[in-house]
């Protein structure tokens, strides 16, 4: 049952800890790709600070930065939040296997419950 | 802290269902997400009685959890507190969570709402105000690429 890695989970949730990382998730989600320019650009932070959130959210594998010419092009890395989302839903995904299963047993209960009414 | 909430429709009356919930053969056929064996289960359903689960999961780990009946109001609900005995999820283990288990006549049988609660939640408990929680799965469904499987 717990088949995530710990460390890696610390640094994605640490990394979504921050309203700007998250806000800058958020507009990647909403465009696939953008150059750092227009990315910083509704952010009312100066570009080295965003530069500085854009290094955590790489190191931690949340976003893929390439270069093109002079641009860098930032996008969201396909996958990387999978592991986060596994972990939250882990007890959902425990009942909810269970349930089907409870569902399958009281089911058969009832039907041999009703063919032996009178 | 977090919780989890499920919500079932069953072809079954709330009598039968709620016997599945609280002895130890119901629980014994049901308890745990895979088609792998319940090992052992035993159950005393009247309030300050105790049950203890032992099964096994798909990926061959063996986890056992107890708790106590906190609440017994036949056959429409059941409050039960929960904890990790052996493996389960290792970042709950020593910590005790609360399991309620509603049932409602419907027109098909039982509606079953399922809210297992006060589970710790350390990383979404961060300093984080709003609840990250909530904002991961907004990206999600914004974004559903990031669940694929990365290819590199």
């Amino acid at each position: 049952m717990v088949n995530y890695r710990e460390e890696r989970l610390d640094r994605v949730f640490a990394a979504l800890s921050d309203p700007t990382r998250r806000a800058v998730l958020t507009r990647l989600a909403r465009a696939r790709a953008l150059s750092i320019t227009s990315l910083a650009e509704p952010f009312d932070i100066k570009l080295p600070a965003v530069m500085k959130h854009l290094d955590v959210l790489a190191e931690t594998g949340l976003i893929r930065r390439t270069k093109t010419g002079r641009t860098v092009h930032v996008e969201i890395a396909a996958g990387s939040l999978k592991p986060a989302v596994l972990w939250l839903q882990r007890y959902e995904r425990f009942w909810s296997g269970s349930l089907d299963r409870l569902t399958a047993y009281a089911e058969a209960k009832e039907r041999k419950a009703a063919e032996t009414a009178p | 802290m977090t919780e989890v909430s499920l919500v079932r429709h069953i072809a079954a009356r709330p009598a039968i269902v709620f016997e599945a919930l609280v002895t130890a053969e119901g629980i014994g056929s049901w308890w745990g997400p895979d088609d792998c064996p319940v090992i052992s289960a035993v159950a005393d359903p009247q309030v300050g009685g105790s049950f203890l689960v032992r099964f096994r999961t798909a990926d061959g780990l063996e986890h056992e959890c107890t708790g106590e009946f906190l609440e017994i109001e036949r056959p429409v609900r059941v409050v039960m507190s929960w904890r990790w005995i052996v493996g389960g999820m290792i970042d709950e283990r020593g910590k005790v969570s609360r399991l309620e288990i509603c049932l409602r006549p419907i027109d098909t049988g039982t509606e079953l709402t399922l809210v297992h609660a006060r589970l710790s939640n350390e990383h979404s408990g961060r300093g984080h105000e709003g609840g990250w929680d909530g904002a991961l799965r907004k990206l999600i469904r914004r974004f559903p690429a990031s669940l694929e499987v990365s290819s590199t």
